[in-house]
């Protein structure tokens, strides 16, 4: 069975990534994914505003604590290989580098333009293979327009692409009014994929202290359903690469997401439910069906259920909505 | 050779060269040598190397004595070794001095000078210490000036060589070892040269090793001790003549000469000054000056001062010479007069009589000068040659002080000045905090480092942790700046803090036409009006040109925060002209580059975008002719009480120098309870209470660290005659029907730190962000504020202590604190210990207080925090040392025990004067309850009554011992680094001794005071000083230690995690009749986070199995019962995320994620182990017949 996929001009053996999250930050568990068969593996995000809370945090602990008492001018230590900044994170790209066999693709969430800008060449020059644009706006700001918000994403975008020449894939938000659009305004900055979609820390209340909480469950293969009707929408109607993120757990969802359009498919939860091995099963699950299904290439079967190709294209727009009221009241 | 420059501290200077000049360094700080240990760390942990090639190694000691015994063992075996001390640490060095120097042995420790403590402890400089350790052996070699601090370094590690003989260089605290000055850099080619290697190698080969043995250290008799102590002598001689071999050679090397004794002056001078360190500075320069006017006078300037070399001075003085004065900067109460003033005048008496002497005999006087880092000016100088002049001087005198009481001081006219033109001199009032200093010390270096130009930078701190003032002095000059003293005369004023002016007299320094820079929140129209009319007459009268900006409005738009620092050095260099603006502020920019570099870009853009704004809103003001306005108001209220009027408030006011000796008390001996008159208002922001949502936990109360915030209960009736804006609710106890209720912020006494707020768990149901609490404006409520709390504070009455439940934290929080007001940091985690101490027992409470934070905020003049109740009872507080605290405090416990016994012995033998029944009721007297207690002291007034008619020396005696019949309670303070390390040995056997004493340790893990060097208590992985990469062993169990011993009653507690259990243990341990022990952990600025969080984070702790909670009761063996009980339940929190909340062990995560990892693991490790140990402690039963020893006192 021929799994081989191109994604991000990267030739992956099967096209099941392990996904951005703790197991493809560590080299031992990295190196475990790629035993159990990982094509590539991607990191988490360098996060710009962790760095800077990060620096601001230390920067109040020492220095504004410092020359304040004759006895005690500073209170902590001040080593020289106490640096602040994206280093660590450098570091763990060039290890992952050093200790796998298959790429790295790296990836960034900047908060300002000097930030999306600088950290994509450092990543690139530390080694990464590709780069994933992990894009999340919160426009909560009532006097930016939609149209002001996706300017700025489209310039952070822009501003990661200047600097580099590895291949870029956009990870997005649901949170848009027109993806289509937005992704087909992706196109002209000269990246190579989207990815749909991130998920990030939502609040939740707690009722008894009556404080807000920031939380991040493991996704559930409920969350698949609104990545395939994207996936769907968009096959056939960008140049860019699909990735899908998020709800995948079995091989099914593996195949759904395929048949949506997906070029290839995340998978992080599930890893981390039940371990590196789990990338293996999902293999072995994908290889099997595609066999009794006598699929001979993944071509067959990918964005076989797109809005272009389905048979029911309506299905995947408005009408869903309408026809999960009619079999709910049916 | 090209000439290297840097600019840095006589500290950083030494302790390059005496690493780079020894092989181990084993160390203990002392402020002010400190910097000097941690950076012989910081050079280990970088991996430099001393010039032969290997990297010294250095080990941190438990006290002074543990490191100056560490190096005689490394000498005697062999290796070359420093240390680096102070004061007191330099006293618990000497048993070691005279071995040292008794077996000829090479050895150099570098001393920065400071103060002994006498009738007080000072961190300030003078030679005290060092005059202590001059009959040692030891030769001493004096420096003056950080150039030369950093000269006589070299010389005394080679000479120490040469001749066996072991070597202390010395320098002024302080005022040398913190003075910021550009110097020449010796490189390592130099040290090579100095050092003959001959000498090296023959050291060496006297080491102590099995494969030649010897044994040293013998026991000798009369037959033999007094000849074999008489054969070092030649040793000795020698001294002199090698050591100015070495000045002669270092002066071939590097071009600067060295003298044992250096003069000068005018070749004919007849009045002559001999004087040592710093202070010969100023004296060479007066004496140019005074020269250059034509005065025939000059200076002896005193390097080496052991072995005294009799000969070299009396060559060294100009054969003209008629009289000479000799400054000492220390005291010897009782001795004919001072060391120096001694040697020198045997030396010329010697010579004289044997006829040696090359010209007539001159007069001698003596007089004493700087003591504890007091200011010695030309002016000083110029009095005491005036007074050489006299027809009778003064044999004897100070100066620098007015001495009304024995009339030695000699008087000096503060007016004369010898500062130079051409030299800039610029002086900068601000805050702790707000990064003023750190700007200074970057300003020298711009313009030490990238100009010709020289500059040197002296920094004034007060002693107050939150909101200390600091006065920064900089020069700035085309020649060496040579003026160590404060700037009397300065062409650039700054005030970083517009709310000094109306505190300070901060324009005093200005020079006519000089340029002021003041940070205000006013529009520089407006800014005039603001002004108090002091500031205004002075800006008038002296001709100032007054600049000004609001440079909080502008850090905060650069997102700095209260950070100013950027934005006045900027304004600084935009307007004081030392360097040509556009490349100033490049310069600014390069140096906030280098400077933060590695703190991230973040930093670096928002301090760029502050200098980028700076100037735009920088502006001149004009100045109006009017001088009409208010004047500064009064240091304290009319009715503050005489002596803090006519002295304490002096010394509020910066202006203590002006104080004459008659305004102090001759013992030490202050009045408490007057932190309480000065009001800081140093907080932007502080709680307001809403009573509708206040759920009346007293929990904030609790937690302030600087009991600023109160509650109190009253009838409802008291709010008749309340303030307007006074806010009450009913009292929610119902046992106490018809009261009201309030929680009243001190708003002057108040430091921000948010403690309160975040603690406070009661929220608004609507909008739950409003909290019962909240921070408000200071300046919007402050007047109003000021009148409720003066409301709270003396109208409404205290609640009755007897109706209250001691014991229940709410409860408890009523009764008024005696300790308040106190300059610990803000958020600081020790004091809310300490001021729950004095609200359970304050009113018979004595406290030894080991040196440390708690004995700064506890007892730093002008003013101090333990308070008195309204029948003026409260702690009774004395600090001995750092090291003797637990022996100390077991004789305030000896004494009363003794006085106790006394005084009953007197009741009873009165008995027919007393009366059976008074007599029988004092003796038999029931005080283990505050009910009890008050009883007592009602039965000691009837006594009183008493004795008033009986007049037998016996009854006059009982009068005196009567109050002893009441139960006291002491308490021996202190922190981790007295209780686990130098004060360990004294504690363990305090604890031993069965009596009555509770021990309150305030465990911060670290040495705070002296900034965060790690001490036995450091946690694993925490980074701390000497012990940068991360302490990798687990901190001592000092209360396991302390339980071993059966008797001890031992509690760990933290506020934070269980408030109900601190207040349990302190009654608990209060009421044992052994000795008690509580280790409190305090939350700390040293360890690197946002203290308002500090509660939470001790929670966090707790959970997390770090700190396992837990009392042990002795009394529980008799009842049958396991004396040990957990107070906290089965760590479940991770240890790594308590960790990665501190910057302590974020640190090690950043530098070195694998080690951080280990080390978390290992403290999860060890948590889960001790956790388990105490478990199964804890569920020992002993045999019940077990008696404990103490329970049938």
């Amino acid at each position: 069975m021929n799994l081989e996929t191109s994604y991000l001009g990267l030739k992956l053996k099967h096209p099941i990534i392990p996904g951005a999250g703790p197991l493809t930050g560590d080299v031992s568990k990295a190196r475990q994914l790629e035993d159990h068969g990982a094509p590539c593996v991607i990191m988490s995000s360098l996060f710009e505003e962790q760095i800077v809370r990060e620096q601001r945090a230390a920067f109040a602990a020492i220095d504004e604590a410092a020359d304040s008492f004759a006895e005690a001018l500073s209170y902590l230590p001040e080593p020289d290989e106490y640096r602040l900044g994206p280093d660590d994170y450098l570091a763990r790209v060039s290890h992952l580098k050093a200790a796998l066999d298959v790429p790295v693709i790296a990836s960034v969430n900047g908060i300002s333009p000097d930030g999306w800008r600088e950290y994509p060449k450092l990543i690139a020059a530390a080694g990464a293979d590709a780069l994933e644009v992990n894009l999340y706006h919160l426009a909560a700001d009532k006097y930016e327009s939609s149209a002001e918000v996706e300017e700025r994403l489209i310039e952070s975008v822009r501003a990661a692409r200047e600097g580099i020449d590895i291949p870029i894939a956009v990870k997005l938000p649901p949170f848009f009014t027109s993806i289509p659009h937005f992704v087909s305004r992706l196109e002209k900055t000269g990246v190579q994929a989207v990815v749909l979609f991130n998920r990030f820390y939502q609040p939740d209340i707690d009722i008894e202290e009556l404080r807000t909480e920031p939380t991040l469950h493991l996704s559930t293969p409920a969350e698949l359903n609104l990545r395939l009707r994207w996936l769907a929408i968009l096959h056939g109607r960008t140049t860019l690469e699909l990735s899908l993120s998020g709800g995948v757990h079995g091989a099914t969802d593996v195949i759904k997401g395929l048949m949506a359009g997906a070029t290839t498919v995340q998978t992080v939860s599930g890893l981390l439910h039940h371990g590196p091995g789990r990338l293996g099963l999902l293999l072995k699950d994908l290889t099997e069906w595609l066999h009794e299904h006598d699929y001979s290439h993944l071509d067959q079967l990918r964005g076989c259920m797109s809005h272009q190709n389905a048979p029911d294209p309506e299905a995947i727009e408005r009408s869903n909505y309408a026809m999960v009221l009619q079999s709910w009241t049916a | 050779m090209v000439k290297k420059h840097a600019t840095l501290e006589a500290n950083e200077a030494v302790s390059s060269v005496a690493c780079r000049l020894s092989e181990t360094i084993a160390i203990y700080p002392i402020t002010p040598s400190s910097p000097m240990s941690e950076l012989a760390d910081v050079f280990e942990s970088r991996g430099q190397k001393n010039i032969w090639g290997t990297i010294p190694r250095v080990i941190e000691m438990q006290s002074e004595g543990g490191a100056s015994a560490v190096c005689h063992g490394t000498l005697q075996a062999g290796c070359l070794s420093t240390t680096f001390t102070s004061s007191q640490g330099l006293l618990l060095m000497i048993p070691a001095m005279y071995k040292i120097a008794g077996e000829l042995t090479p050895f150099v420790m570098h001393v920065a000078a400071r103060t002994l403590a006498t009738h007080a402890l000072s961190i300030f400089g003078d030679h005290q210490d060092v005059m202590s350790v001059r009959q040692t052996g030891f030769a001493l070699l004096a420096s003056a000036s950080v150039q030369e601090a950093q000269d006589m370094a070299v010389i005394s590690h080679a000479a120490t060589l040469a001749t066996r003989v072991p070597f202390l260089h010395f320098f002024d605290g302080f005022r040398t070892s913190h003075e910021v000055q550009k110097i020449e850099i010796v490189g390592d080619e130099v040290l090579r040269a100095m050092v003959d290697e001959r000498d090296r190698l023959a050291f060496y080969q006297r080491a102590l090793t099995p494969d030649a043995p010897t044994v040293r250290g013998t026991a000798m008799n009369p037959d033999a001790h007094f000849q074999a102590r008489e054969a070092c002598n030649l040793f000795h001689d020698a001294v002199p003549a090698k050591v100015q071999q070495a000045m002669d050679r270092f002066a071939k090397l590097t071009g600067r000469q060295y003298h044992l004794f250096d003069y000068s002056g005018s070749a004919d001078a007849e009045k002559v000054i001999v004087i040592m360190a710093s202070g010969g500075e100023t004296v060479d320069e007066t004496v140019k000056h005074l020269c250059a006017c034509g005065e025939k006078v000059g200076v002896v300037r005193v390097r080496l001062y052991r072995p005294f070399d009799q000969a070299a001075l009396l060559a060294a003085l100009p054969a003209t010479v008629k009289s000479i004065a000799v400054l000492d900067r220390t005291k010897e109460p009782g001795a004919p007069a001072e060391p120096l003033h001694l040697d020198v005048s045997l030396a010329l008496t010697d010579a004289h009589e044997a006829g040696a002497l090359s010209f007539a005999m001159p007069r001698i006087i003596g007089g004493r000068y700087g003591i504890s880092s007091k200011e010695f000016t030309p002016a000083m100088v110029k009095a005491v040659f005036d007074e050489l002049g006299k027809s009778k001087p003064k044999r004897r005198f100070t100066v620098g002080i007015e001495d009304d009481v024995t009339h030695l001081s000699l008087a000096y006219d503060p007016a004369f000045s010898i500062e130079e033109p051409e030299v800039v001199r610029a002086i900068f009032w601000g805050l702790g905090s707000d990064g003023t200093v750190g700007a200074n010390r970057n300003s020298i270096k711009i313009i030490g480092e990238e100009t010709d130009n020289f500059a040197q930078g002296y920094f004034v701190f007060d002693s107050k942790k939150s909101g200390g003032v600091t006065v920064s002095h900089l020069r700035f000059g085309p020649r060496h700046i040579r003026a160590p003293y404060l700037i009397g005369s300065a062409s650039f004023v700054a005030c970083h803090q517009f709310g000094f002016l109306e505190k300070y007299d901060v324009f005093e320094p200005a020079a006519p036409g000089a340029t002021v820079l003041l940070n205000s929140p006013y529009a520089p129209d407006q800014l005039w009006d603001k002004l108090p009319v002091e500031a205004r007459r002075a800006i008038v009268e002296k001709n100032l040109r007054v600049f000004t900006i609001n440079a909080f409005e502008v850090a905060r738009e650069a997102g700095m925060g209260g950070r100013i620092n950027t934005v006045m050095q900027t304004c600084f260099f935009a307007i004081s002209g030392v360097l040509p603006r556009d490349e100033a502020l490049a310069r600014i920019q390069d140096s906030i580059r280098k400077t933060y570099a590695k703190k991230g870009d973040e930093v670096v853009r928002r301090n760029f975008a502050a200098v980028d704004m700076t100037l735009q809103h920088l502006h001149e003001v004009p100045v109006a002719a009017s001088l009409d306005g208010p004047s500064r108001a009064a240091v304290v209220p009319d009715h503050a009480p005489d002596f803090v009027k006519r002295v304490t408030a002096v010394m509020m006011e910066g202006k203590g120098d002006l104080l004459p000796v008659s305004a102090f008390p001759p013992d030490g001996v202050w009045p408490t309870d007057t932190t309480k008159w000065e009001k800081r208002a140093i907080a932007h922001e502080i709680p307001a209470w809403e009573s509708d949502i206040c759920i009346q936990c007293n929990k904030c109360v609790l937690v302030c660290p600087h009991s600023a915030i109160r509650a109190k209960f009253y009838d409802s009736s008291e709010l008749d005659k309340a303030p307007e804006t006074f806010k009450a609710a009913d009292f929610k106890m119902r046992e106490f029907p018809g009261s009201s209720y309030t929680i009243q912020i001190a708003p002057e006494d108040c430091t921000g730190c948010k403690l309160c707020t975040v603690v406070c768990p009661a929220k608004d149901r609507q909008q739950p962000k409003r909290k019962a609490l909240n921070m408000t404006s200071l300046a919007g409520v402050r007047r109003a504020e000021k009148e409720n709390f003066e409301f709270f504070l003396n109208a409404l009455p205290d609640p009755d202590r007897a109706r209250l439940n001691h014991g229940e934290v709410k409860s408890s929080q009523f009764l008024r604190p005696l300790f308040e007001f106190s300059g610990a940091c803000a958020g600081c985690g020790e004091t809310p210990y300490l001021k729950l101490l004095t609200q359970l027992f304050g009113d018979r409470l004595l406290i030894a207080n080991a040196t440390g934070c708690s004995s700064i905020y506890g007892g730093n003049l002008p003013t101090t925090p333990y308070a008195k109740d309204l029948n003026g009872r409260g702690p009774a507080w004395a600090n001995s040392l750092f090291e003797d605290n637990a022996e100390f405090g077991l004789g305030l416990r000896f004494a009363i025990d003794q006085k106790y016994d006394a005084a009953r012995s007197l009741v009873a033998g009165l008995a027919p004067q007393i009366g059976e029944i008074l007599v029988h009721d004092l003796l038999e007297a029931d005080q283990s309850s505050e009910a009890g207690i008050e009883a007592q002291r009602e039965r000691v007034i009837a006594l009183r009554e008493k004795l008033a008619l009986t007049s037998s020396p016996q009854a006059v005696a009982l009068r005196v011992l009567a109050d002893h019949l009441v139960r006291k309670s002491v308490w021996i303070v202190g922190g981790d680094g007295w209780a686990y390390d130098i004060g360990y040995g004294g504690l363990d056997h305090v604890l031993a001794q069965g009596r009555d004493v509770n021990v309150l340790v305030l465990d911060t893990q670290v040495y705070s005071n002296t900034g965060g060097q790690a001490s036995k208590a450091t946690p694993i992985g925490a980074a701390a000083k000497f012990a940068a990469a991360g302490k990798g062993s687990a901190p001592k169990e000092l209360g396991l230690m302390a339980m071993q011993y059966g008797n001890v009653y031992v509690a760990r507690v933290a506020m934070g995690a269980k408030d109900s259990q601190v207040v349990k243990a302190f009654r608990e341990a209060e009421a044992w009749p052994g000795p008690s022990i509580i280790i409190a952990y305090s939350h700390c600025i040293a360890h690197g986070f946002d203290l308002s969080l500090g509660m939470d984070q001790q929670k966090l702790l707790v959970d997390s199995g770090l700190w396992t909670l837990f009392r042990y009761d002795p009394r529980r063996i008799a009842e049958g019962k396991p004396p040990l009980m957990l107070d906290s339940k089965e760590p479940k929190a991770k240890t790594a995320d308590f960790m990665r909340n501190e910057t302590r062990f974020r640190m090690i995560e950043k530098i070195n994620p694998q080690r951080f990892k280990e080390l978390a693991e290992q403290a999860q490790e060890s948590a889960k182990h001790r956790w388990k140990l105490l478990e199964q402690m804890a569920a020992i039963h002993f045999p019940e017949e077990a008696q404990n020893p103490n329970s049938s006192d």
